[in-house]
């Protein structure tokens, strides 16, 4: 992060156009609050967007104790949660509702998101294609500050008098037209929105124009693909939610009908509505986004297993062509399935068997990608450091997660299962165990990048073994629990339902493995930062790597490469025949 | 400018003077059939067909996509792409529901 | 700093296109989206509905007429606007780009009269599913316009700057992509002007 030495340096020999001369101090606040230059912004959305994952996180700790313990007092910090929420320490169910769905709108738009591609699409997509820096510098720092600005809307919800949202993440009308916090969330997204769309021009735009020269599409690594597809989803998905979010706002705030029917009653009383709207049309325009945002939770995560793999196996990817064709087919495909969400909405049973359809063939691709990385092992020189065991990790929970899904993708199955906590356990798979650790496999890999040092092998091995036990711990016994019937969203686990004794321990068992989930992160929030000042220096290559970020100095100063990068070959010439050194950078020509 | 060093600007504006007249054309046409109080179902595909016309010239002539470069046409491609599905799978599925 | 991004003015060789002109038509693309979604929005709530007004009945055809002309207008005068930058003649784009704002402008005062006497007479967007779409999209689409008539009056205040300050090519680059977004203001009108008026 600190490019003053290297500033100067960088700017003289930069070739194209007329150079800034960093001599000047730009000062604290343009330098690190108000920055324009990729990287500084990357750091921050990573940042920031891990404090939010703890922050989600959290949250979901504090709802465990009422799923495991149904009416006993949270102990430790039930008496600050003051009397609205949890009186005498026993949580009440609106706040039950509350930390649900502030922990999945949390989780996936202030979390996953943006460290998937506001942190590492930031940081790394410009120095793996040779660019100075984004296309738009100013529209990204923009982009963060809507985020920050909708994060701090969704935070500060908490404090509103009715709580914050507690109808889902999904929102779904009528209840949340009515229910307290969601005025507020609809804000909310409405900036996270915004935010996502500013960054979606800026990838989008700089990965066609401003990569290096000799940088054909056919030599992006991996995770360019990957962002390049993701940032199209983002482009094209949120705008309905958008729109609904408005129509939405506008039921609760100037008494619209958009999602409300007339004559519906609540607490007893007729509502005095026009009616004439439609619920399901709410649930369309926000599964029409929020299926294609799934991949946008995947799609960079399995971009960084790609490069920790080839970089750790020290051999090419097995079927990279393949795997860019399955990447833009997913992601086209990610717009035509989201009715999967809706089967047991009285669809009849063309559209139910339209929408299995697609789902099905939008498991193809996925599988693919999935095989190709697991054939990329086979024949190997493998490198356990700590981002490959979380790559390696990656592979098989992203595995069962897809697996799981089929049978939620098949409109008779998922009759039974839906809205269950299979369900639940299905989509954890997929973004915990799966994108989380491919987040941790990145962090530990480029933070050299970043900060020209490595963090600890052996805080990161503690780290890498607690979250594996944990997270299986917490997710794989709600396949159990949802198989026997147990409904999601319920404030007591199903406790008082026939199913409920023989679940309950297997609920609390999931609630312990959280808190020790919870534990385990602890040697990494050390590690972290711990390793800005202690860990050991590295200098601009330390994995080996053959892709262009690496050619630029740890930390790449502003402006990124000493000069503007040539690009000769593929991203992955790992042992080639006839050369001594196992890799051979893209940029070197012969 | 972008890719278009070439253009004659003289045809070019000739030709904006064209479009705008057929499109106030048009625009007259449109407003003149719905005094005609046709049927519901009449009334949406005149109205629609005539605004498609219009909102093509708009995009192929002042928006000038007829001489834009082939990266653009495929993002507007698959764009309509998916603004066509939006306009009808949720209408669809709507309609194809279970009636008991 | 910014002089270490390319293709800011001159495109780029083997896309044919400056980074500013892939941003506005991929914006535009996000905006046909957003839109989209409202489109689905009507037929969806039209068809599933017992009955339905005919935009005759609720709309002056006359003044919704007008502003389709209006706005047509404008989009002529903003690409007459582009074709003088183009010929490197400042003047007339001065009294187009003017005119294009002022349009504009008349769009918003006829709009503010139809809202008036909508108010005036009860309806609000509480009242029927219709009115809500027709007042949400027609403000959206006004959000909209106010957008661009502040684009363009920047264009028409900073226009002499960029011009003595040997910055013209970033000036028929830029004033080319605000009149991109105009046109697809007037392109949703397009559309919005028949489907919540005549039918």
């Amino acid at each position: 992060m600190d490019g003053r030495h290297q500033g100067g340096q960088a700017a003289k020999t930069a070739e194209h156009g007329s150079h800034v001369e960093h001599h000047e101090e730009i000062g604290f606040w343009r330098r690190y609050v108000f920055s324009t230059d990729h990287k500084v912004i990357g750091i921050q959305y990573t940042v920031t967007g891990l404090f939010f994952l703890f922050f989600g996180f959290c949250l979901m700790m504090i709802l465990r104790w009422q799923l495991a313990y149904p009416g006993m007092p949270i102990p430790l910090i039930g008496s600050w949660l003051g009397d609205s929420r949890a009186p005498g320490g026993v949580m009440l169910p609106e706040f039950y509702n509350e930390l649900g769905a502030m922990h999945g709108t949390i989780m996936v738009f202030l979390g996953v998101v943006p460290i998937g591609v506001g942190g590492f699409g930031n940081f790394v997509l410009p120095l793996q294609i040779g660019a100075a820096d984004m296309a738009f510098p100013k529209i990204n720092m923009f982009s963060y500050q809507f985020f920050v600005l909708g994060g701090l809307v969704m935070l500060l919800s908490f404090l509103l008098p009715g709580g914050a949202a507690q109808s889902g993440w999904t929102s779904y009308s009528p209840l949340a037209d009515i229910n307290p916090g969601q005025t507020a969330w609809g804000f909310g997204m409405v900036l996270i929105i915004t935010s996502s769309l500013l960054g979606a021009l800026n990838f989008i735009t700089t990965t066609i124009q401003l990569r290096a020269k000799g940088m054909s599409f056919w030599r992006f690594p991996f995770f360019v693909w990957a962002q390049f597809v993701t940032a199209f989803l983002l482009l094209l998905a949120f705008p309905p939610l958008e729109a609904a979010t408005v129509m939405q706002i506008m039921d609760r705030l100037a008494g619209t009908s958009f999602f409300l029917p007339a004559g519906l009653v609540v607490s007893g009383q007729q509502m005095l509505n026009s009616g004439g709207g439609n619920p399901l049309l709410w649930q369309h325009l926000f599964w029409f986004l929020a299926h294609p945002e799934v991949y946008v939770l995947i799609l960079p995560a399995l971009g960084i297993v790609a490069e920790v793999i080839a970089n750790n196996t020290r051999k090419p990817l097995f079927g990279y062509t393949a795997m860019v064709y399955s990447l833009i087919f997913l992601g086209f495909m990610s717009f035509i399935v989201w009715a999967h969400h809706m089967f047991i909405t009285g669809m009849g049973s063309g559209m139910a068997t339209f929408f299995q359809t697609t789902t099905m063939i939008i498991s193809i691709p996925s599988v693919v990608i999935l095989a190709s990385l697991l054939l990329s092992l086979w024949g190997g020189s493998i490198r356990f450091n700590t981002p490959m065991l979380f790559a390696l990790a990656f592979l098989p929970m992203f595995g069962i997660g897809g697996l799981t899904g089929l049978p939620l993708g098949l409109s008779a199955p998922d009759i039974h299962l839906h809205d269950t906590y299979y369900v639940i356990a299905h989509f954890h798979y997929v973004v915990a165990p799966g994108t989380i650790f491919a987040f941790f496999a990145g962090l530990y890999f480029w933070y050299p990048k970043a900060t020209g040092r490595r963090m600890n092998e052996t805080l990161g091995n503690v780290h890498f073994w607690g979250s594996v036990i944990g997270m299986n711990g917490v997710f794989m016994p709600m396949f159990w629990i949802g198989l026997a019937g147990v409904s999601r969203r319920l404030y007591d686990g199903g406790a008082t339902y026939d199913f409920g004794p023989e679940v309950a321990s297997l609920t609390a068992f999931s609630s312990w493995s959280a808190w020790f989930l919870g534990i385990s992160q602890l040697p990494f929030i050390a590690n972290f930062f711990w390793s800005l000042r202690h860990g050991e220096v590295v200098d601009r290559n330390p994995w080996q790597s053959t892709t262009v970020e690496w050619q630029a100095p740890s930390p790449p100063p502003h402006g990124n490469f000493d000069r503007a990068p040539v690009i000769y070959r593929g991203p992955y010439d790992y042992s080639p025949p006839g050369y001594a050194v196992d890799f051979v950078p893209q940029t070197q020509e012969a | 400018m972008d890719g278009n060093h070439a253009i004659d600007i003289d045809r070019t504006v000739r030709g904006f003077v064209v479009v705008f007249i057929t499109l106030l054309a048009l625009t007259a046409v449109s407003v003149g059939v719905s005094y005609l109080h046709l049927k519901e179902w009449e009334a949406v595909t005149v109205a629609l067909i005539i605004a498609t016309f219009k909102a093509s010239l708009v995009a192929m002539f002042f928006m000038r996509l007829l001489s834009e470069t082939k990266v653009i046409f495929l993002v507007l491609g698959v764009t309509v792409a998916f603004f066509l599905v939006l306009l009808f799978v949720p209408l669809l599925t709507t309609m194809d529901r279970i009636r008991v | 700093m910014d002089a270490l991004i390319p293709y800011i003015t001159e495109p780029r060789e083997d896309t044919g296109v400056t980074n500013s002109k892939i941003c506005i038509w991929l914006f535009l693309a996000s905006e046909i989206m957003l839109f989209g979604a409202f489109f689905a929005t009507y037929i969806v709530l039209r068809l599933g509905s017992d009955s339905w007004p005919r935009g005759w009945e609720i709309q002056n055809v006359p003044l919704g007429a007008t502003n389709t002309v209006v706005l047509i207008t404008s989009s002529v005068t903003m690409v007459m606007a582009w074709a003088s930058l183009e010929r490197r003649d400042l003047a007339k784009f001065h009294r187009f780009i003017g005119a294009t704002v002022l349009l504009g402008g008349v769009f918003l005062v006829i709009k503010y009269f139809e809202y008036s006497a909508k108010f005036a007479h009860h309806l609000a967007p509480s009242t029927s599913a219709y009115l809500a779409i027709y007042f949400t999209m027609t403000g959206l689409h006004a959000l909209h316009v106010i957008f661009g008539m502040g684009a363009n009056g920047y264009f028409w205040v900073t226009g002499r700057s960029y011009w003595q300050s040997g910055e013209q090519l970033l000036l028929v680059n830029r004033v080319e992509n605000a009149g991109l977004f105009w046109h697809f203001v007037d392109l949703v009108w397009i559309f919005l002007f028949p489907i919540l008026y005549l039918m």
